[in-house]
């Protein structure tokens, strides 16, 4: 902080919060007016010393938005005298650009949402399959002249069965799409799903916590900034997971965990060695780096006792489920029935494309382990992609994302009937 | 003997409809309807022609046609795919690893006729 004044001090004396300053400070919050003049007189810099980090953040969108359009013939020599001199335009303009690619984003998501979808790519191929099956079933039946008696009633079940399906496939389509109309947060039905919105919408990383300023900031500030935690319930499960990143940033901070994975790569238990620190905080922490640092996307998953799912970082190409819980066979729970033995295994998602992908499990206790009480186990799973072309050292394990759309049938994980196989 | 064409879905009411009416156009119709041994099945058949739906359990109708052209035995062998979407990118990815002809379902009895009597003249 400038001139030595502490944020938390500074932010009370020109009365904001110690969160809100720091989005200021990072530039992720622009001020102007009152509060500027504020800041400046309480650190005793002139106005224009704080507005020289915005207006750089200004000129580098304006060069985005040039560069997105380069047909447009905006100036580039003009652009720091148009932000000078036209500084509301540039604001406008620079708002407007963001908002455009907001939108594209939304967009995207969108036009792809049946590659993203799992549930809605399967129940579509389900019933087209099953029109496909009665389509070819009644052309037999309207042009086959001569038909014998067993195969026409052969045709005839085959139909009825088939239309059932149809019926029953439409009917739960139908149900899950009015389960997920409006807008995104209303499709936030628990908790658990607002805190995932939250680290999805943050990549997982966040800056503000990162490096010595971590424990300065105000974390209950910073969550009730975030409108996706509606409820009390999320922002308490926020709380814990932000308290516990702030621990594992210290353990592994951002600039020499970069170092090290330059030294020993994606090695989980050459970097634990390094930082003197256990598999799952390297594995959590290999997660919250962005993937310019990781240099290949990472994955992770974790559950606690009973299975369920308490944090989901997805990995292209590496479904979890959106509803209901995962495939059994994931390594993850064999990791649970076996606290502290660690696993590597190579898998691969049957019916999905065939990509392979390098995990590495563990359970480990939570909190304090005594003889006074029973010891409680949350379980890891950190996955990563296997390249192209390279060649597994050993064996590879067909696994699903979760039992309802799950092509493999005689797996003897089977919760349910599969609405790829056996109809709904 | 008739042509021989290997049918692999994993829809039985499909395999079923489509072996019927090949069958009463003269064809040997074997099936098969998993993905993961699909090609083993192949080469095991030698069929004259392949109908291969695109999602199978096991692997994907993709990932075996292009097994089945990285071997000599059945790099030529004439290739009908089959598959539920029928967008533009589906359809480059099958032509790309070698697909002779691409078919959207839901389709009729006429198309996948005439298609087999071009791909097996």
């Amino acid at each position: 902080m400038m001139l030595g004044h502490r944020q938390a001090d500074l932010a009370k004396e020109v009365g904001i919060s110690a969160s809100y300053l720091n989005l200021i400070e990072h530039n992720r919050r622009r001020i102007g007016g009152k509060l500027l003049l504020a800041i400046a007189r309480s650190l005793g810099v002139e106005p224009s010393a704080l507005t020289e980090g915005a207006e750089a953040q200004l000129i580098a969108t304006l060069r985005e938005a040039r560069a997105a359009d380069p047909g447009a013939g905006a100036e580039q020599d003009a652009l720091e005298d148009f932000a000078g001199r036209f500084p509301g335009w540039a604001q406008l303009l620079e708002r407007r650009h963001r908002r455009v690619e907001e939108l594209e984003r939304t967009v995207e998501t969108l036009t792809d949402r049946l590659t993203h979808d799992p549930h809605l790519a399967a129940a579509l191929h389900e019933m087209i399959s099953t029109i496909t099956s009665i389509r070819s079933t009644a052309g037999i039946l309207a042009e086959t002249r001569e038909l014998e008696p067993e195969w026409r009633d052969r045709f005839h079940r085959n139909i009825n069965e088939d239309s059932n399906r149809l019926a029953n496939s439409a009917t739960a389509l139908v149900s899950y799409l009015d389960r997920t109309e409006g807008d995104g947060e209303a499709e936030l039905s628990s908790p658990q799903d607002e805190l995932d919105a939250f680290l999805s919408d943050s990549s997982f990383h966040m800056p503000l916590l990162e490096g010595d300023a971590g424990d300065d900031v105000d974390i209950d500030g910073l969550i009730e900034q975030q409108k996706v935690l509606q409820s009390s319930a999320a922002r308490a499960m926020a709380r814990n997971y932000l308290k516990r990143y702030v621990r594992d940033a210290q353990t592994m901070p951002l600039s020499a965990t970069t170092e090290a994975l330059a030294k020993y790569g994606l090695d989980v238990s050459a970097l634990a060695r390094h930082f003197q620190t256990d598999l799952v905080t390297v594995m959590r922490r290999l997660a919250e780096m962005p993937d310019s640092v990781t240099g290949v996307p990472v994955g992770l998953v974790s559950c606690d006792a009973s299975g369920t799912m308490i944090f989901r970082k997805a990995l292209d190409g590496f479904m979890l489920p959106r509803f209901g819980a995962a495939c059994p066979l994931w390594p993850l729970f064999r990791a649970l029935s076996r606290p502290m033995t660690p696993f590597s295994e190579t898998v691969r998602q049957v019916g999905r494309g065939g990509g392979l992908f390098r995990t590495l499990s563990i359970a480990q206790p939570v909190g304090e382990v005594s003889f006074d009480a029973p010891s409680l186990f949350e379980a890891y799973m950190l996955i990563l992609p296997v390249p192209t072309g390279e060649k597994p050292s050993g064996p590879v394990d067909e696994i699903g994302v979760t039992c309802r759309i799950c092509p493999k049938n005689s797996c003897p994980g089977r919760r349910e009937p599969s609405i790829l196989t056996e109809g709904f | 003997m008739g042509k021989h064409v290997l049918v692999i879905e994993d829809e039985p009411n499909i395999i079923e409809a489509i072996s019927f009416i090949l069958s009463r156009d003269g064809w040997k119709v074997d099936t098969h309807s998993n993905g993961h041994d699909a090609a083993d099945v192949v080469f095991a058949k030698s069929p004259d022609l392949l109908i291969l739906d695109v999602m199978l359990p096991g692997a994907s109708g993709y990932e075996i046609l292009t097994e089945l052209r990285a071997q000599d035995a059945t790099r030529d062998l004439p290739v009908l795919m089959l598959t539920a979407r029928g967008q533009t990118k589906d359809r480059e990815m099958a032509e790309k690893i070698g697909a002779s002809r691409f078919m959207t379902k839901p389709f009729s009895n006429a198309e996948v006729l005439e298609v087999v009597r071009e791909l097996v003249p």
